[in-house]
Order: structure tokens, then C-alpha cells, then sequence
């Protein structure tokens, strides 16, 4: 009896140290060193970044890993840190969900890095770890999706409602001549931010250089790619003289795009509106839709980190009215409630379009 | 039958031991992996993260031990924190809106315990159907709403510390359930119930164990502490969204696998449990603190898991005496070469981080 456990004993030992070993690179047959000792090395490299005076580690906290937009927002926090001389590592969760998120938040608050940029799961969840960062003097920004005020210092805002409307107007103003029947084919008919645009749409279509523009129609695609589809079908048989579809949604604009390829209308139509590169890059390069806006991730990633530098800095608190340098794209001033707004939306077209995967 | 019980019990006890001994490895593999893992503050703020799961876990203990399961926790965590936050919203006082939550808790675990005892049905099919009900309802309370603004004598449940200890309120408030617990099934008869009929359901019933009745209890028991779990993420958040704690069930469970309570039911110990959590919450904490990513983190715990249940088998068949043939050699290569993945993904997600 008292062999037979040692015989586990020893057992257990042994996988011990074959499941604590294999982390040595050199023992891929006979492993016999300990994890510890195979990756202090490697994390001291880590750890002395992030120790070494004066050399500032920011960490950009994506929703979720794996997800192209913010794969293109850590692009640009990349360019922001070579161009500062600082070393930001993008974290994140598996999925995104707060509980996750608070997880990685308190591990990186325990390694006192230089300061957090976080594209917030859940804006309440997220404050009471935000204000524990802060009291420990690693200050926090949001970006993309904010976090209540009480847990981060200034948020980085993508786009305000009145530069997306008004700009897709614009846009479509230029691509058909500045004449001629649009179309808008929107989300729900009760989606808050789709109606708000909508409402900036007609505040600058009443302006005198865009009377050439006549607003036929406002149709709902409820988000729904097949409904969307058949309302852009529906517009073009109703108004055979339609010249544009504004889409100010993701799903909308990828079908207008199809229903106006099938329909063999390009370049009699012409689709615009709110998408993102990699759904609208067939429809640019055809020329059903051969412009159309929404903000740049990257940009979004790059402001975050200048901005936590500005603050990690002493250059701002966070407070309305202080004004700070971002890099390459300017001065920004901070507004209420300390929010920055990024600029007007970026415009994809076929010069640009290869640059953006996302 | 009886022999067989015995050695199983033995093995259990061997397997605390272990989990004690991954333990020791782990804090001191993390210790000399970051600096900042010794610190008694960031060590307490961390574990405010696991106290849900943890609550969570006393009671998935007893579901699992008699051979069921229940995978509608984290629903009824979510519609217990939905139905307090949005009867708060709605202006009612906050433990008023706690208590009711409470009991519609009770209701939740009895439509549970209703199906699987009374009708008998399998708790897998039957807790995956509430999963999705659950989380429904809380969906039609709050809809893509969340419930905020709720007071600082609430939110001192999830977020409150002991004085200037640092230790959080809710890991006493778990510390306290996990004793009751504990003693309830280890030194009660109900306790003795529970492993009875997860090693024979039928024997149970014909020796004279209330079967049904125990049954409705801990799925009861489950549904309480879930919610209970739920107030205390809510707390914790300071706010109620319908999809709060989705998918912790699956972290539960693996906790109480990995603790050594079998999943086919008949054995377990609540030390066994709390030890799964301690060494799942270092583990994390430890990776979170080295930088590794999410995903990473999900498939060393995975792969520990399965660990956990090659070991102990092939464990038992070498107690029973050397005995080399094509099982115990193929047990023997499926544990080494899980030990073996887990060491190279390790090492190979490391190489990952660093070379950004």
C-alpha cells in the first residue's frame, strides 16, 4: 500500500515538472528545467520596460482581441508611440465582457504601467476599476466606447452627430454633381443615431449650394441585410431617375451596393454612406459606391496614446479647455466632460481604400 | 462496491495534494515571473474578481456530486441582478427590490428542480432551456437598458473593503458560505444523501432517501447563490445590464471539475472546490501579470482541465499496480502529451508577446 503511493507520488511529481518544464525552448525531449527559470528572462524584459526611468509603457485595452477595427486602432497607437518614444502594448480579453475586462484591468493596474487607453465593454461597469487606476495614479482614457466620467479622465470621442450628417451630404453632393434625386435607406425608423444624422442630412440640404438636391425618399432597412436589399430595389423602381443612396449604416450600404450592382446601375447610381473598408472595397473599385465616410480607427488608437502621454506628462489634467499637440494630426482641446472629439470623418475612396483592413 | 468507494476516496484526498502542491508552484512560478504578484494589495483587489464564481461554485458542488449539472446559473444571476436593478429603476427601495429578486430566485431554481425531479428529466437538456429563458427574461426587463445609480450601502457589497484591511467584503461573505457549505456536506446526513445518490440514484431511493426531495433543494440552493452572486457583481459594476455574467457558468464548472468533485457524481470535497479556485485565480492573475492574452489564458486553463481528469484516472489504475498494457500506455500518452502542449503553448504564446 505504501509503495503504491509512493508510486503516485512520485507520478504526480514527475508530471509536475513535465507540464512545469516543457516552457525551457532547449528541453524539447528531456525536460528537466522549471518554468520559472525558462521564462524570467523573457519577462524580465517585460517588466524592465515598463521599470526602466523615463521609458513610459501605455497599454491600448480593445473591447476584444480579434477584431480588425481595433487591430487598425492599435496600428495607429503603434505609430503614436515610435513617434513618442514610448512603448504601448494592446491587452485584451477574450471576448468582450466586462466581468473579462475588469480581470485584465486589475493585472495591469498591479504592474503600475504608465497609463490606460480602454474601449470600455460597459461605461458603469468599468468606472469603479477606472477610478482605482486613477487613485493609483496611472491615468485612464476611453476611447471608442466611453466609461462614465467618475472612471477615466477624458474620453476620446470618434465623431459628433452634425460633421457625420452634414458631411454625407456633401459627399453625395459631389459624387452626382451636385443634382438630381437621393434616396436615404437608413436602420430602423426608431435607431436614435441614424435619426439624428438624418436630421443634420436635412438641415444641410436646405442650404442654397445643395438646392440642386431633391430628397425623394427616407426608406428603414431595420439592419437586416435582406430587407435592406429589397427597400434599395424598391427605391430604384420607384424613382427610375434616382441618382443617389445615402445608407448611413454598416448593413445598408453593403446592400445598396449589391442591389444596385445586380440592378447593372453603376454609375447611374451611386451609393454613399457610412461603411467600413473591407464590406465596401469591391463596390469602390466597381464604382457602385465610389466614396464614403466613417472615422479612422487608426487615428482613433494614435489620439488615445498622444493624449495619455500629454496627461502622463503634467502637459493636461483633463479638464475643459486645455489644449494639447497630437502628432500629425494637430491640436485638440478638450470639451465638457472631458471629451475630445477626434475630427471629421475620414472619406474611403479608390486612392486610400488598401490602406485600411478593417 | 464498497472497496471502490474507499479508493475513490482516497484519491480524492491525494488530489488535494496536488492541487495544493500546483499551487505552491504556481504562486512561485508568478512570484519569479513579476514582481508585483507578491503584494498584498494587488492580491486582495484580484480576488474581488472570483468571489461570484466562487459563490457560485458551493453549490454547484452539491449539483454536481449527485451526478446533475447546472448550466443556468449565470442566467439566473443575470435575471436576478436584471429584475433588482430594474425594480430599483422603477423607484423601489434597493433591498426591497434585493428580497424580491431573491425569491423570484427560488422560483427559478424550483422550475428547475420541478423538471428534473418530478419529471424527471435529464438536468443538461433541462438547464440548457433555462439558460436561454432566464437570460430572455432579463432581457425583456431591462432591454438594452442598464439599471444604474444605485447607492453606496448597496455597491459596498461588491466593492466595500474591511476597514483599511483591503480585504474585500465579498470574499468574507463567500469565506462564510463556503464553511456552511462545507460542513453541510461533509457532516450532515444531507451531505451523506448527496454522494449516495451520485454513486447510485436507484440503491438511494430503495434504502429510503428522499431523492426528489434533495434534488429540488440544491437546485433551490443553486439559483439562491447565484443571484446572491449576481447583487454582488452588480455591486461591483455599480450597474445592471441584461447581460451581466454571461457564460461564467462554464468557469464554475470547470472550478468544481477541477476541484475534484467527479462529473459523474458520488464524489467531492468543498476543500477540493476552494482550492480548484484558489490555484484558477493565481493562474489567472499570474498570466494576467506576465501579459498574456485573453485567449491564451483560456486554453492553459482548458488544457489544465482535461488534465485534471486524465490524472487522477491514470493515477488510479497505477495505485491498483503496475499493470502495462495498450489502456494504461494510451492513458499514459494522453497525459503527456496534454502536459507537453501545455508546456509549449506556454512557451510559444510567450515568444508571442514578446515579439511585438
Amino acid at each position: 500500500m505504501r509503495n503504491k503511493r509512493l508510486n503516485l507520488l512520485l507520478v504526480s511529481l514527475m508530471l509536475l515538472t513535465v507540464l512545469a518544464a516543457c516552457g525551457d525552448p532547449t528541453a524539447t525531449t528531456v525536460p528537466v528545467a522549471t518554468t520559472a527559470a525558462a521564462t524570467t528572462a523573457a519577462a524580465a524584459t517585460t517588466t524592465a520596460a515598463a521599470a526602466a526611468g523615463g521609458n513610459k509603457t501605455f497599454i491600448l485595452v480593445p473591447k476584444a482581441l480579434g477584431i480588425p477595427y481595433f487591430d487598425t486602432a492599435n496600428k495607429g497607437a503603434q505609430e503614436a508611440a515610435k513617434e513618442l518614444g514610448v512603448t504601448v502594448t494592446y491587452q485584451g480579453s477574450a471576448t468582450a465582457d466586462a466581468t473579462q475586462q475588469i480581470q485584465l484591468l486589475n493585472s495591469l493596474i498591479a504592474q503600475k504601467v504608465s497609463g490606460l487607453a480602454i474601449s470600455a465593454n460597459d461605461a458603469d461597469a468599468l468606472a469603479p476599476v477606472g477610478k482605482a487606476a486613477i487613485e493609483q495614479k496611472i491615468p485612464v482614457v476611453s476611447w471608442d466606447s466611453n466609461i462614465a466620467p467618475s472612471g477615466r479622465l477624458v474620453h476620446i470621442n470618434q465623431a459628433n452627430a452634425e460633421d457625420i450628417g452634414r458631411g454625407q451630404i456633401q459627399l453625395i453632393s459631389k459624387l452626382i454633381g451636385g443634382k438630381g434625386k437621393i434616396a436615404i435607406l437608413s436602420a430602423t425608423s426608431t435607431a436614435p443615431n441614424q435619426n439624428t444624422w438624418i436630421g443634420f442630412m436635412k438641415e444641410e440640404l436646405k442650404k442654397p449650394e445643395n438646392s440642386g438636391l431633391e430628397l425623394v425618399a427616407t426608406v428603414y432597412g431595420d439592419d437586416q441585410d435582406e430587407k435592406s436589399y429589397t427597400e434599395a430595389q424598391g427605391l430604384m423602381k420607384t424613382y427610375p431617375d434616382l441618382k443617389g443612396i445615402i445608407s448611413p449604416t454598416t448593413v445598408g450600404i453593403a446592400a445598396s451596393g449589391r442591389a444596385v450592382t445586380d440592378a447593372k446601375k453603376i454609375g447611374q447610381v451611386i451609393v454613399t454612406g457610412l461603411g467600413t473598408p473591407n464590406q465596401m472595397r469591391t463596390f469602390v473599385k466597381s464604382g457602385a459606391s465610389p466614396a464614403f465616410a466613417l472615422w479612422n480607427p487608426g487615428d482613433l488608437g494614435y489620439l488615445s496614446i498622444y493624449t495619455l502621454n500629454a496627461i502622463s506628462t503634467g502637459q493636461i489634467q483633463g479638464k475643459a479647455g486645455e489644449t494639447f499637440k497630437a502628432g500629425k494630426l494637430g491640436s485638440y482641446t478638450i470639451d465638457k466632460d472631458g471629451v475630445v472629439l477626434l475630427g471629421k470623418p475620414t472619406v474611403f475612396d479608390a486612392t486610400n481604400i488598401d490602406n485600411f483592413n478593417f | 462496491m464498497k472497496l471502490n468507494l474507499i479508493a475513490i476516496r482516497r484519491g480524492v484526498l491525494r488530489w488535494e495534494g496536488l492541487l495544493v502542491i500546483l499551487i505552491i508552484a504556481v504562486a512561485f512560478a508568478n512570484s519569479q515571473l513579476s514582481p508585483y504578484f507578491l503584494n498584498t494589495s494587488n492580491l486582495l483587489r484580484t480576488t474581488s474578481d472570483f468571489m461570484e464564481i466562487g459563490i457560485m461554485m458551493l453549490p454547484m458542488v452539491f449539483v454536481i456530486a449527485t451526478g446533475n449539472i447546472d448550466l443556468s446559473i449565470a442566467s439566473t444571476l443575470g435575471l436576478s441582478a436584471s429584475l433588482m436593478g430594474w425594480l430599483f429603476m422603477g423607484g423601489w427601495d434597493i433591498w426591497l427590490a434585493v428580497l424580491v429578486a431573491l425569491i423570484a430566485s427560488i422560483f427559478a431554481g424550483l422550475l428547475n428542480g420541478f423538471l428534473i425531479a418530478k419529471l424527471k428529466l435529464p438536468s443538461l437538456a433541462v438547464t440548457i432551456g433555462t439558460l436561454s429563458f432566464y437570460r430572455g427574461l432579463a432581457y425583456a426587463l431591462l432591454g438594452d437598458q442598464a439599471a444604474r445609480g444605485y447607492p453606496e450601502s448597496f455597491t459596498f457589497l461588491g466593492q466595500g473593503t474591511m476597514g483599511s484591511t483591503g480585504i474585500p467584503f465579498s470574499l468574507l461573505i463567500f469565506g462564510g458560505f463556503a464553511l456552511i457549505f462545507g460542513l453541510v456536506l461533509h457532516k450532515t446526513t444531507f451531505g451523506r444523501y448527496i454522494f449516495a445518490i451520485g454513486n447510485n440514484e436507484q440503491a438511494s431511493r430503495f434504502s429510503g432517501v428522499p431523492v426528489d426531495r434533495i434534488k429540488m433543494i440544491i437546485f433551490v440552493l443553486s439559483s439562491v447563490m447565484a443571484a446572491i452572486a449576481g447583487f454582488i457583481l452588480a455591486a461591483r459594476f455599480g450597474s445592471t445590464r441584461p447581460d451581466i455574467g454571461t457564460g461564467l457558468e462554464l468557469t464554475v464548472i470547470t472550478v468544481t471539475v477541477l476541484g475534484g468533485v467527479s462529473i459523474f457524481g458520488g464524489s467531492g470535497t468543498m476543500i477540493g472546490a476552494v482550492l480548484a479556485l484558489i490555484l484558477v485565480g493565481i493562474l489567472r492573475f499570474g498570466m494576467g501579470l506576465i501579459n498574456l492574452q485573453g485567449q491564451v489564458q483560456d486554453i492553459i486553463i482548458g488544457l489544465l482541465l482535461i488534465l485534471s481528469i486524465l490524472l487522477p484516472r491514470f493515477g488510479k489504475q497505477l495505485a491498483s499496480g503496475l499493470n502495462w498494457n495498450r489502456g494504461t500506455i494510451f492513458r499514459l500518452a494522453g497525459v503527456v502529451t496534454v502536459a507537453v502542449l501545455f508546456g509549449i503553448f506556454f512557451f510559444w504564446s510567450r515568444t508571442l508577446v514578446l515579439a511585438r
